[in-house]
C-alpha cells in the first residue's frame, strides 16, 4: 500500500498513468463508438478532418481515420502487453537459470544473450515475421524473441545478488527443492525490478510492432497504427492527416508507458533510481 | 613492442569473434529455413522461383537437400565462409552482389547519424548537466522524453511534411538530383542536402539517449573526489571540465553507444524506406514484399557484421578515453 501512496505522489508517473487510462478507455470503447469495421469505407476518399462526420478525416479509400486509431489502440496495446509478457517469460527463464546455477551454464547462456543483443533486433524481427507469415501470434512471439535479453541480464544480476543471502542458504539447509527455492524465495524478491523492465518493454514492443506494420509486416486482418502511417506515407502531400494522427497516437501511448514505468521504478526501487538519476 | 603485441592480440580476437558470429548466424539462418513452413527449396527459391520445378530441382541438387541435415549444414557454412550468400531468383542476381551495391549508401547514412548523435548528444548533455536544474535543463529533459516515444519512421515523415511539403526547403526523398549536370563539388553538396532529413530522423532518438546519459554522468562525476582535488589544486573551471569531467563522463555514454549499434542499424532500414534512400532498407522492403528470403537472410548476416565493426569502433574509443584503461596499458 505504501508503494501505491508513494506512486501517487510521483507527478510524472501519475501523468503517465492517467494518459494510459485514457488510451485504455479509447481501446475499450472502440467497438461502441465506432461499431462499423475500421476497414469500412464510410465517406469520400481524402475527406479532410472535421468533414462528413470524420473528426480526424478519411484516408485514401474514405475509411475513418479516427475509427482506425480507436481500433488500432486495441491491437497496439494487446500486442505490446502480450509480447512484453513473452519477453519477460523468456528473459526470466534464461536469467534465473544463468544466475542461479552459474559456471558453464551461465557462460553459455550469457554468450547467447550477448549474441542476441549484438544482432540488429529489428532486422531479425523482419526476417522471423516474413518467414513465418505475419499473424497476431507470430508477431507477438517474434517481438518477445528479440526483446528478452535485457530482462535476462537483469534477472541474472538479481539472482546473483540474492543467491548468497541467508534466507536462501537457510532454505538450502532445510533441503528444499531447487524449484521451490527459485520460484518461492528468490523470484518474489527479484520481482520489482523485473516488473519495471517489463513495463518499459511494453513501450518498445509497441514501437517495434508499429515499425513492422509500417514495413508491411502487420497482421493483414488487423487495423494497426503502423499500417495506417505506412498507407498514408505516399499521400502525405495531399492528405497529411492520414499519417499524422496515428503517429500522435503511438507517441502518446509510448510516452504514457515510459512515464508510468519510470514512476514505478522510482517508487519500487528508489535505491537504483537515485543512482541512475 | 608491447603496443604492437597488444594490437596483434586485439586484431586476432576480433577475427575470431567475427568468424564465430558469422558461423552462429549462418547456422541460425540454416535452422530458420528448415523451420519455415514449406519445403526448404521453396523457401530458398523465394516466391518467384517456387513455381518453377526446374529451379526447385536444381536447388535440391545444389544444396544436397536430400542429404542428412549435418551434411547440409556443413555445405551451407562452407558456402557462407566463401562469401556465397545464395541467389535471388526474383532479382536474378547473387545476394552478395545485391547487398554489396547498396551497402555503401546504408553505411554513409548510419555512420553519419552515429557520429552526429554522439557528438551533438554528448555536447548538449554536458551543457545540460553543467546547468542542472535550470530552465534549459528542464526543456531538454521534456524534449528527450518526447523523442524517446516517437517512432523513427513517423519522425521522418513529419520532417518531410514540414521541410519539403510545406516549406519546400529540402528534397523529400532520394539520394541525389537526377538528370542534372553537376561538378563533383556540387554533387557532394547535393547528396548532403538529401542526407539532412534521413540523418536527423535516424540520429534523433540516439541523440536524446546519449544526451540524457551524458547529463546524469556529468552530474555524477562532478560530485566525485578527484574533481574536488582538482579544484583544491587551483585548476580553473574550464580546465576541470575538459580535462577531468568530460573524459570520465564519456565512458558510460560510449559503452551504451556500442550496445545500441544494432538498434541504430535496424532504424536505418526503416528510415531508408521512408526517404527512398538507395540502401539496404529499400532492398529489405522489396524483399519483404516479394518474400525474397535469400536476400533477407543475407541482409541479416551482413548487417550483423556491420554491428560488430561498430562495436569494435566504440571499443577503441572506450580504450582511448577511459583513464583506467590507459594507466593499465602503460
Amino acid at each position: 500500500m505504501d508503494a501505491v501512496r508513494a506512486f501517487m505522489r510521483h507527478p510524472s508517473g501519475m501523468a503517465g498513468l492517467l494518459m494510459l487510462i485514457a488510451v485504455l478507455i479509447v481501446a475499450i470503447s472502440a467497438p461502441f463508438v465506432f461499431p462499423e469495421s475500421p476497414w469500412e469505407m464510410i465517406g469520400a476518399p481524402f475527406t479532410p478532418p472535421g468533414e462528413d462526420g470524420m473528426w480526424l478525416g478519411g484516408d485514401t479509400l474514405g475509411r475513418d481515420v479516427a475509427a482506425g486509431i480507436a481500433h488500432g489502440a486495441r491491437v497496439s496495446l494487446m500486442i505490446g502487453i502480450a509480447s512484453a509478457l513473452a519477453a519477460v517469460v523468456i528473459g526470466v527463464l534464461v536469467g534465473a537459470v544463468s544466475g542461479y546455477f552459474g559456471g558453464k551454464t551461465d557462460m553459455v547462456l550469457m554468450r547467447l544473450t550477448e549474441l542476441f543483443q549484438t544482432v540488429p533486433a529489428f532486422i531479425l524481427a523482419i526476417l522471423l515475421v516474413a518467414i513465418f507469415n505475419p499473424s497476431l501470434t507470430t508477431i507477438i512471439l517474434t517481438i518477445g524473441a528479440v526483446s528478452w535479453p535485457q530482462v535476462a541480464r537483469l534477472t541474472r544480476a538479481e539472482f546473483l545478488r540474492l543467491r548468497s543471502r541467508e534466507f536462501v542458504e537457510a532454505s538450502l539447509c532445510q533441503g528444499e527443492s531447487t524449484a521451490r527455492i527459485v520460484l518461492g524465495h528468490i523470484l518474489p524478491n527479484a520481482m520489482s525490478p523485473i516488473l519495471v523492465v517489463g513495463s518499459l518493454t511494453v513501450a518498445t514492443a509497441i514501437l517495434l510492432e508499429s515499425a513492422l506494420s509500417f514495413m508491411g509486416l502487420g497482421d493483414p486482418n488487423l487495423m494497426s497504427w503502423g499500417f495506417m502511417i505506412g498507407a498514408g506515407r505516399t499521400v502525405i502531400r495531399t492528405a497529411w492527416w492520414v499519417s499524422v494522427f496515428p503517429g500522435v497516437a503511438i507517441l502518446i501511448t509510448v510516452l504514457a508507458i515510459n512515464l508510468f514505468g519510470e514512476g514505478l521504478s522510482d517508487t519500487l526501487n528508489p535505491r537504483v533510481s537515485r543512482r541512475r538519476a | 613492442m608491447k603496443g604492437a603485441a597488444a594490437f596483434g592480440l586485439a586484431a586476432a580476437t576480433l577475427l575470431v569473434r567475427l568468424v564465430a558470429v558469422i558461423l552462429l548466424i549462418a547456422t541460425f539462418n540454416f535452422i530458420l529455413v528448415r523451420a519455415a513452413p514449406g519445403d526448404p527449396a521453396q523457401v530458398m527459391a523465394g516466391q518467384s522461383g517456387a513455381s518453377d520445378p526446374k529451379i526447385l530441382a536444381d536447388l535440391r541438387q545444389e544444396y544436397g537437400l536430400d542429404k542428412p541435415y549435418i551434411v547440409q549444414l556443413g555445405t551451407h557454412l562452407a558456402r557462407v565462409m566463401t562469401f556465397d550468400l545464395g541467389y535471388s531468383y526474383r532479382q536474378r542476381q547473387p545476394v552478395l552482389t545485391l547487398i554489396g551495391e547498396r551497402l555503401p549508401a546504408t553505411l554513409l547514412l548510419t555512420l553519419t547519424a552515429f557520429v552526429l548523435a554522439l557528438v551533438v548528444g554528448t555536447t548538449l548533455g554536458a551543457a545540460a548537466g553543467l546547468a542542472a536544474g535550470s530552465v534549459v535543463d528542464t526543456i531538454f529533459t521534456v524534449l528527450s522524453l518526447l523523442l524517446y516515444a516517437t517512432p523513427v519512421f513517423w519522425l521522418g515523415l513529419m520532417l518531410v511534411l514540414v521541410f519539403s511539403v510545406t516549406l519546400g526547403w529540402l528534397p523529400p526523398f532520394g539520394y541525389e538530383t537526377i538528370n542534372v549536370q553537376m561538378t563533383p563539388f556540387q554533387k557532394v553538396l547535393d547528396i548532403g542536402r538529401h542526407m539532412i532529413m534521413p540523418v536527423i530522423s535516424l540520429a534523433a532518438i540516439y541523440l536524446a539517449i546519449y544526451a540524457r546519459l551524458m547529463r546524469s554522468s556529468i552530474i555524477e562525476v562532478s560530485h566525485q573526489d578527484f574533481i574536488k582535488t582538482a579544484r583544491a589544486k587551483g585548476l580553473a573551471g574550464p580546465q576541470i571540465v575538459v580535462g577531468h569531467m568530460l573524459r570520465n563522463a564519456l565512458v558510460p555514454v560510449v559503452t551504451v553507444a556500442g550496445m545500441q549499434a544494432g538498434a541504430l542499424v535496424g532504424g536505418a532500414v526503416v528510415i531508408e524506406t521512408v526517404f527512398a534512400w538507395p540502401g539496404l532498407g529499400r532492398l529489405t522492403f522489396d524483399a519483404v514484399l516479394q518474400r525474397d528470403y535469400p536476400v533477407l537472410l543475407g541482409i541479416f548476416l551482413i548487417l550483423s557484421v556491420v554491428v560488430i565493426f561498430l562495436n569494435l569502433a566504440t571499443d577503441l574509443v572506450y580504450r582511448l578515453i577511459d583513464p583506467r584503461m590507459t594507466t593499465g596499458a602503460a
